[in-house]
């Protein structure tokens, strides 16, 4: 049998044609990204093999991208598993405005549990000093809550080319009773088979976008034209330097130390995480096309401005141990 | 932009992780801050050269062994396309994971250490490939620069493994052979100068140069039906929509088609991606299809052209992988995951043990241990709709898992 090839799917990332919506009137074929393709089967597979699944949602352009991939596997029907936010109390104001509008349109039900509540209750303790942080104490405010609703899956926008340690992660990624992961002892993973059986206590995370890249996220959003929070571009913004990196200077969040002085840049941030521990790059990228070329030619990795991974080589792959996303 | 994923096998300090390593360097790929992480450490331990391998070695463990304990995903591309490799760790008790990155690799690179030539190693890793039906294998003899880059070397080792490639099952493997020097970057992106005896490409020109046409297997379209959509609403009342990827071959509108395991027969409706409406799924695109019939379909079964159908039956032969500590064992409780279907599976006979060594077969076996690869006769609970192995790699493999710890504990690769 003789197939010719260039049609293939698992031959490109994007496609070359953007069409517009109707029946039979653009492309013979659908879009010719490999790496969709394999995201919806992922996200199917999660709706198809686990009771109660849900989409972990922090308003940032990965989970962003898994909205729209989990529209897609689904449509014509609603996505089939509510969305959760695990909120910080220090995200950007913007990311939430983002997040309710978002949630709306879709007609999906969100689920917001916070932070503050775990450090109310007694359960974390709130980190002091110029690193204070709460991007480890999400740990608890998550695993309560997976506890608490009961979820067998949560999907998440995790990629294996953001650090090291999650290099090594799964598609299906079984975390026990206690949320820990045993990076050790992984199950395998076989062609396209995904082993979703659990027991009782365990559940399991699931990223459907492992294999994108930083650029393949930014080129997929180009494409599809999707909204995204206006601080991932280039804003004016007060702040200052610490570590050779830059800080918003804009929130009580942030601890600035008095002799560190304040200044107006033009910045973008690359992630959005908690806002103590992500720092923004100097950029004049005010469009989504600028962004894209700007990460094509970038020296930096993405997490460089994340100083949660700074604290030590190690420091993600801890954090996973312990249940972090 | 073209997608290759690729698989590395080598020995514990064949230089694996320098070689990948040297291709990010090489390449451009490795971005500031992750260089100087790797300057930083390198110079703490005293080396007088950079240690590529802190690049890919991600645990702890890895990083004090100096070893690499796991698949790690490692992703880099060139203007023409991404790359992502799959570095599994070459030990004698880590089989599996050389398993699991070959069954999604198109492309594989097997590492021979110079000094050392073709070892019984690299009896497994070919071994493996070959059993994965991996369609294009690199052999590249590795640490030339400490044989001073000896053509006689290189020639030897090469004839040492076109010994063993005689003994290969699957004939239609292309096979290429590359000295480098990872360390030095000697043929690996680069081409070399101390090396004029050799005319071939350097392993990224080999790379880039893979015509996709030649490294997937494609076979005949298979639509294993993942989840059905049934939106319910006002616009789409009687809608109903049978979710999945296509593998093998490609769907059009129009195909007559037959349900497995019913064998009602239909024919293709609608083909969605999302809200938009297609006349052809191509092979592994996650589509969603409709039916000109109403048809009962759930998750599991099969979607196939109405011409073309796969083996119906509740029993197989196969090769199998165990990956699992605990052993396999004819009393056994076994799933099988076959594509999005699961059975209930019992083993009816080891065959023969298989030495992925090529050192033979062995009988009278009466369990199989981690790494083991064996012959073995299956019955199952329900029919399964599969092809051999050889003409379809999807429909032809199968998973199994213990339902004790629910955790995947060998592969299979239906006869």
């Amino acid at each position: 049998m003789v197939i010719d090839n260039k049609n293939d799917i698992a031959l490109s990332t994007l496609a070359e044609e953007i069409k517009k919506p109707g029946t039979l009137n653009g492309a013979e074929r659908p879009s010719a990204n490999a790496l969709e393709h394999e995201a919806i089967y992922i996200i199917r597979e999660v709706a198809a093999q686990f009771e109660k699944p849900v989409l972990l949602f922090s308003g940032g352009k990965d989970s962003i991208t898994l909205v729209r991939l989990a529209q897609k596997a689904f449509w014509p029907a609603k996505i089939p598993f509510p969305l959760m936010h695990i909120d910080t109390g220090h995200n950007f104001p913007e990311t939430i405005e983002f997040r309710d509008k978002l949630v709306e349109e879709l007609g999906v039900e969100l689920i917001v549990r916070n932070v503050q509540d775990s450090i109310d209750e007694g359960k974390v303790v709130e980190e002091t000093g110029k690193y204070a942080s709460r991007n480890m104490l999400q740990t608890t405010t998550l695993l309560d809550a997976i506890e608490e609703f009961k979820f067998d899956a949560c999907i998440g926008g995790a990629r294996r080319d953001e650090e090291k340690a999650r290099a090594k992660e799964r598609i299906f990624s079984v975390r026990d009773d206690f949320g820990q992961w045993d990076e050790k002892n992984q199950r395998p993973e076989l062609f396209d088979m995904l082993n979703g059986e659990i027991e009782i206590g365990q559940n399991v995370r699931v990223f459907p976008i492992s294999n994108w890249t930083e650029l393949d996220v930014w080129s997929y959003i180009q494409k599809e034209s999707i909204e995204i929070p206006s601080i991932y571009f280039a804003h004016k913004r007060n702040t200052f330097l610490r570590d050779g990196l830059i800080w918003s200077a804009e929130d009580d969040v942030v601890f600035r130390a008095d002799d560190e002085q304040v200044e107006e840049r033009m910045v973008r941030f690359r992630t959005v995480g908690d806002m103590s521990c992500t720092a923004a790059v100097e950029s004049h990228a005010d469009t989504i096309d600028k962004v894209v070329s700007e990460i094509r030619d970038s020296r930096i990795s993405e997490r460089g401005a994340r100083i949660d991974d700074k604290r030590s080589e190690a420091a993600m792959e801890k954090r996973k141990q312990q249940g972090y996303f | 932009m073209e997608v290759l994923k690729i698989a590395t096998a080598g020995s514990v300090d064949d230089g694996k992780s320098t070689l990948i390593g040297r291709l990010l360097y090489d390449t451009k790929s490795m971005t500031d801050d992750k260089l100087e992480a790797i300057e930083r450490t390198s110079k703490q331990k005293g080396y007088d050269y950079l240690d590529f391998s802190l690049a890919t070695d991600g645990l702890v463990a890895e990083r004090e062994q100096g070893i690499t304990i796991d698949v790690a995903h490692i992703y880099f591309s060139t203007p023409s396309k991404s790359y992502i490799i799959a570095d599994t760790p070459g030990h004698v008790e880590y089989t599996r994971n050389m398993v699991t990155g070959a069954s999604t690799s198109q492309a594989s690179i097997i590492l021979i250490d110079a000094r050392k030539g073709v070892i019984e190693q690299t009896h497994r890793h070919f071994f493996i490939n070959n059993l994965l039906r991996v369609k294009d294998v690199i052999v590249a003899i590795n640490k030339m620069d400490l044989v001073d880059f000896s053509e006689e070397t290189y020639n030897n080792i090469k004839a040492d493994f076109e010994e063993l490639m005689k003994k290969r099952d699957y004939q239609d493997q292309n096979i290429t052979f590359i000295p480098v020097s990872a360390l030095k970057g000697d043929n690996v992106v680069n081409p070399s100068e101390n090396t004029p005896w050799y005319k071939g490409q350097t392993l990224l020109e080999h790379l880039e140069e893979l015509d996709q046409k030649d490294i997937y297997n494609t076979g005949t379209p298979r639509f294993p039906v993942q989840y059905v959509i049934r939106p319910k609403t006002d616009d789409f009342h009687d809608f109903r929509g049978f979710a999945g990827k296509v593998y093998g071959g490609e769907l059009n509108v129009g195909d007559e088609v037959v349900v497995l395991p019913s064998m009602t027969r239909s024919k293709i409706k609608d083909i969605y991606f999302y809200n938009e409406q297609y006349r052809t799924a191509p092979r592994r695109s996650s589509v969603t299809i409709t039916l000109e019939d109403e048809v009962n379909v759930s998750r599991g079964d099969m979607l196939v052209k109405a011409d073309d159908l796969p083996t119906i039956d509740k029993q197989l032969t196969a090769t199998i992988s165990w990956m699992d500590s605990d052993n396999f064992t004819p009393g056994g409780k076994y799933l099988l995951q076959h594509g999005v279907n699961k059975v209930l599976a019992k083993v009816d006979a080891i065959e023969h043990k298989i030495h992925p060594d090529y050192s033979g077969i062995e009988e009278n076996v009466a369990s199989l241990k981690m790494n083991d690869i064996a012959k073995v006769h299956l019955r199952l609970n329900k029919p399964i709709f599969y092809d051999r192995f050889k003409d379809h790699r999807t429909n032809g493999s199968f998973i199994i898992i213990d339902s004790r710890t629910n955790t995947t504990a060998g592969v299979g690769f239906i006869e």
